[in-house]
């Protein structure tokens, strides 16, 4: 589980998050959700410790990570995936050397056992056979689930995904939402997600947690989203004139 | 400019840190060794032939009297290739060819959040990214001097084959007469100081990028500006301590 405790942030005079709390629990996909500029990828940088909090803490199963250097911090850092907005995959290595990458690092398998694991997240990712591609060869869905194949390949206990749905198309963008969510739940995986993509929110969050002007505004599930009557929050889901339809059809 | 050093140190300092897995790092460093050293040995050549050739032609210009020995030329353009046409021009040509391409790799991966990915997984980015490029740095551009130093000499000697100043039998003998072995001490400390400066500026400007493409060019730019300022001055340092 993580819990982040009163997390600030400020860059300059400028407060981007202000006092956010909340638990994110295992087997579930927590996702952060607002409006552009609310904060939501600053407080997923804060959470896997891009940014240092201006003050709060967040705990990863009970050990404060805030508070840790370096050097401490890698045995959780080991532990955690992530998926990045654009994929993050390093240009100068094929896709299976990007997953093999982590394993070469931190662990002492031989390179058999390394292949075998990249050739299964890269199953798990539908995308066999694709091992010696370079990223630039590589479409922007299937960027991603390359992105998500390096994530799971030292079986991580936290996976942070920061705006999963970001430039796909509406077909890609549900496939990579149900593969995070098989991911969280067969591995049991404490899922944080970054994202402002309706669909992700109707259709996977477990558990949400809305941010407006850096503050969490509300929190709940997508079965409680439709009936808030947060002003704020009803703004946001309920923007487009479909959405809008289909709550008038509830 | 302070709070700059002071960054630029801190980061010399984490990219010296004890790799997570020697192996990996020793891969990087050889990818790296190849990259620089392999990589610029065609535009060193051809400099360094080029600038050989028109320091003898030159030299033999401005020594054309009865009074002076013809082998003089040899003797200054080995004395002048050695200690400043190579290692200070090929560094400079180097700081275009291996330092904008070090800043604007690094900052392609820091906007595109490449280094975010490796500090995510618990990688020393700057020791991953930088160590290794600084390594290849003051192990190849010295060897890369060396053959400029070579391919300088060369170039003098067939300049002299078409000139009809000096003789190559002349120019042969002024590079055999009087050879103080201090310019190769001195050319080989500006050479991995050298090294050092255009692998490191440039790392440092290429991993404190932020923004997006204009920033990753401007970068490369303010590495390579940099670097050659530096090592402009550490040439001066060098030459006024070592002669």
């Amino acid at each position: 589980m993580i819990e982040i405790k009163d997390i600030y942030k400020t860059f300059g005079e400028n407060e981007v998050l202000k006092a956010i709390s909340a638990k994110f629990t295992p087997g579930k996909n927590n996702l952060i959700i607002g409006s552009s500029g609310s904060g939501k990828t600053t407080l997923l940088k804060c959470i896997v410790g891009l940014h240092e909090p201006t003050k709060g803490k967040v705990f990863f199963d009970g050990q404060n990570f805030t508070d840790m250097n370096f050097e401490e911090r890698v045995p959780i850092r080991k532990e955690i995936g992530m998926l990045f907005q654009n994929s993050a995959l390093f240009d100068s290595m094929t896709v299976e050397q990007n997953i093999i990458f982590p394993l070469n690092l931190f662990t002492d398998q031989s390179k058999a056992e390394m292949l075998e694991r990249a050739n299964f997240c890269l199953e798990r990712v539908n995308l066999e056979g694709k091992n010696k591609l370079f990223p630039s060869e590589l479409s922007g869905g299937m960027k991603k689930r390359v992105g998500i194949a390096r994530a799971i390949s030292m079986q991580p206990k936290y996976l942070f995904v920061d705006e999963p749905n970001s430039g796909l198309d509406p077909k890609t963008s549900i496939l990579i939402d149900e593969l995070i969510s098989e991911l969280t739940e067969e591995y049991n995986i404490t899922t944080v997600i970054v994202t402002h993509d309706m669909n992700s929110v109707m259709g996977i969050g477990d558990h949400i947690i809305f941010l407006h002007n850096g503050e969490k505004w509300w929190e709940g599930s997508n079965k409680e989203i439709a009936r808030t009557d947060n002003q704020e929050l009803n703004d946001f889901v309920f923007a487009s004139k479909f959405m809008r339809a289909a709550k008038a059809r509830l | 400019m302070f709070t700059s050093f002071g960054k630029y140190i801190l980061l010399l300092r984490l990219s010296f840190k004890k790799p997570e897995k020697f192996s990996v790092y020793w891969n990087e460093v050889m990818r790296e060794m190849v990259s620089t050293g392999i990589g610029s040995l065609g535009i060193i050549a051809i400099i360094s032939v080029f600038i050989g050739a028109v320091a003898a032609i030159q030299v033999a210009f401005q020594l054309s009297s009865p009074l002076v020995p013809l082998s003089i030329v040899g003797s200054i353009s080995r004395d002048s290739t050695i200690l400043e046409f190579s290692p200070t021009i090929s560094s400079l040509v180097l700081t275009g060819r291996v330092g904008s391409s070090i800043a604007s790799q690094i900052g392609t991966m820091r906007v595109t959040e490449q280094i975010d990915a490796l500090e995510i997984m618990g990688v020393n980015a700057p020791g991953f990214l930088i160590a290794p490029k600084i390594i290849a740095g003051v192990t190849m551009i010295p060897l890369l001097i060396i053959v400029s130093v070579a391919l300088g000499l060369a170039g003098g000697y067939m300049a002299c084959l078409t000139s009809s100043t000096i003789t190559p039998s002349d120019y042969i003998a002024g590079l055999q007469d009087g050879f103080n072995p201090v310019t190769v001490t001195v050319c080989a400390t500006k050479a991995i100081v050298f090294g050092f400066i255009i692998t490191s500026v440039c790392a440092y400007n290429g991993y404190y990028t932020e923004g997006g493409a204009l920033e990753v060019g401007q970068s490369a730019t303010r590495g390579v500006v940099y670097s050659c300022i530096m090592i402009l001055f550490a040439d001066l340092i060098i030459s006024s301590m070592l002669l």
